[in-house]
């Protein structure tokens, strides 16, 4: 049940991004489109409760490797960790198998020390992630790279906690 | 005609950006034995009913407390309001242990003009340092009150003033869902702020031109970071690069016909100079590390930057031919975005402390490192176009604030705005 209210949840949630994007008008129409969404969501989340297969893309399947899309890093470094191989061996085997895909790997940092230099290390991050997905088979032509930096932190801290959420590569799929 | 209107045009639009979020300074740590100085109101010449709408006595009073080397009177404390030499009389002043005074007074010339007459008295010989008469409107104000305390503090301290100058810098408003950035110029007091570019996208790395009518930037407009140059006073930008990859760190040259900046669009970061005119560029710095964040010297001759190509984030100078790399910071493991001072002896710069980011200058003769500032986050350098006080940015209360340090780190003081994040500040150089 706990999984079905997040289903549920992830749903609504990645909906409302969606219309949040195609929106033009102001809020009054965004909160339209997000009732209309919310009720669309209800029918898949009884089918997906009752066992049912997931029917939608598998890159928004949260049983599915691919559902992971932001990798993090240690301070100062463009490493990727252990525990991200297996998350980004899904992502590669999903690039191969779809060539129409196309991928763009944001690089982000902490808010310490420069900003120029962090844009630098941001896109050492973002093309850490690139090299790996190549070195996997993905076509170079389906993958892009952008850095912001210490420009778009996901928590808005100054402490470890923070930072550390900051410090990532966020898988964008076109 | 058509000249007028374009020029009528462009005030308009300026006018129409002015906003109301003014930076508000306050002085965190002054001098010991600073200068005492009393400034008395300017007088009114004309009506009554309108007076000027600026009060030039205390933007002057209010620019040379603000330097850390003088301490102005209280206009409460004053004996008498003189405003020509005949009503001074200097026993007044002499009990009020005050070394300097400056009096003046304000007449209308015309519509919207003003005729402003100024003198500087030493206390204690009796007798007038300088005096000058200007002719201005109501606009200009504020601009002739900087500039007259910028012939006083030249004229008692030996060094230009740099008051009559302006600071470019970047505000964040909003949330990381809902950002909103704008990049903005103020006064260096932080009045008259406008907004020159705004966006929903990262706004940075403001540069001045040499004859501060230009500022570079970079914006993420579209998704992805572009250098544009745009004119400060009509508003006109032209889009200079958008490689893939990095587009980063644009610093015009002393001579302003050419533009350094980091680029990636070879792989990986490396510094760039474009000829503006032929829009040429040509790769000064090549190597496999990072390096970003060109600074020229103020000959021309030469560019500092940052390269983490011995393991950590150092700075290293560079001839604009491309020879001659050297490393120069050997002090701390964090160096970056340095910049040189006016006179080219030292640098100002990023430099990790433990794990605090400060402000730090460096003699080039002796290579070491002065901290100047306590805080744990600061960033972006920026030195004064008369070498005197650095702006940078700062963490207060939770929010992002610029602060300046004297070079000799013994004045501080903090400039906020009420709302929102402030950051990136750059000082202009003096107008041509």
């Amino acid at each position: 049940m706990k999984k079905t209210m997040f289903l549920l949840l992830t749903l609504i949630f990645s909906m409302a991004l969606l219309s949040g994007c195609s929106s033009t008008g102001g809020p009054q129409d965004e909160e339209g489109a997000g009732t209309e969404m919310g009720g669309g969501s209800g029918t898949n989340t009884s089918a997906a409760g009752g066992g049912g297969a997931w029917t939608g893309s598998p890159l928004e399947d949260p049983n599915s490797p691919l559902y992971e899309k932001v990798v993090y890093f240690d301070f100062d470094t463009a490493e990727i960790r252990p525990e991200y191989v297996d998350t980004l061996r899904a992502h590669a085997e999903y690039l191969v198998n779809t060539p129409s895909a196309r991928l763009v790997i944001e690089g982000h940092c902490d808010e310490r020390g420069s900003r120029e230099y962090n844009i630098a290390l941001g896109e050492r991050r973002a093309d850490s992630v690139k090299r790996f997905l190549e070195a996997e088979g993905v076509s170079p032509v389906q993958l892009e790279t952008v850095s912001y930096g210490e420009e778009r932190p996901v928590d808005l801290g100054h402490n470890e906690e923070a930072w550390a959420k900051n410090r990532r590569a966020e898988l964008v799929y076109q | 005609m058509k000249k007028l209107s374009g020029i009528l045009i462009s005030l308009l639009l300026l006018l129409s950006t002015q906003v109301q979020a003014k930076l508000v300074i306050e002085i965190t740590e002054g001098v010991e034995g600073a200068l005492p100085i009393a400034v008395v109101p300017f007088k009114w010449m004309g009506d009554a009913a309108t007076p000027p709408p600026e009060d030039i006595g205390q933007i002057i009073a209010a620019d040379l407390k603000r330097s850390g080397y003088f301490k102005t009177l209280d206009e409460a404390q004053m004996l008498a309001r003189p405003s020509t030499m005949t009503e001074v009389d200097f026993r007044d002043w002499r009990a009020l242990r005050q070394d300097n005074l400056v009096i003046g007074r304000i007449e209308p010339n015309g519509p919207g003009g003003y005729k402003l007459r100024f003198q500087l008295f030493d206390v204690y010989q009796g007798e007038q340092l300088i005096g000058y008469n200007f002719s201005t409107t109501a606009k200009d104000l504020r601009a002739i009150a900087h500039h007259i305390a910028d012939l006083v503090y030249e004229t008692l301290t030996g060094t230009k003033g740099a008051f009559a100058t302006r600071i470019a810098y970047v505000v964040s408003e909003g949330s990381p869902k809902s950002p909103k950035l704008s990049l903005r110029i103020a006064d260096s007091d932080g009045y008259n702020a406008q907004t020159i570019v705004s966006s929903t996208e990262p706004l940075m790395s403001p540069a001045w031109s040499p004859d501060g009518r230009k500022l570079a930037y970079v914006s993420f407009e579209n998704g992805r970071p572009s250098i544009w140059i745009q004119e400060v006073f009509t508003g006109k930008r032209e889009k200079i690069t958008s490689f893939k990859g990095i587009n980063g760190a644009p610093a015009f040259s002393p001579d302003g016909h050419y533009l350094a900046m980091a680029l990636s669009k070879d792989g990986n970061p490396d510094i760039y100079i474009m000829d503006l005119a032929r829009r040429k560029l040509r790769r000064v710095v090549r190597h496999w590390a990072i390096e970003t964040e060109p600074s020229w010297s103020p000959d021309g001759r030469k560019l500092l930057f940052t390269s983490d190509r011995g393991g950590s984030p150092q700075i290293y100078q560079v001839s604009v031919t491309g020879g001659d790399v050297k490393r120069l910071t050997f002090e701390n493991r964090y160096n970056a975005r340095a910049s040189y001072a006016p006179d080219g002896k030292s640098i100002t710069l990023i430099t990790r402390v433990g794990s605090q980011y400060r402000i730090g200058v460096m003699d080039l003769r002796t290579g070491s490192i002065t901290v100047l500032t306590d805080g744990r986050l600061d960033e972006s350098p920026s030195f004064a176009p008369n070498g005197s006080m650095i702006i940078y940015a700062t963490r207060y209360k939770g929010k992002g604030v610029l602060a300046a340090v004297s070079t000799d780190g013994r004045v501080k003081q903090r400039l906020a705005l009420q709302s929102g994040d402030v950051r990136d500040p750059v000082w202009s150089p003096y107008y041509k």
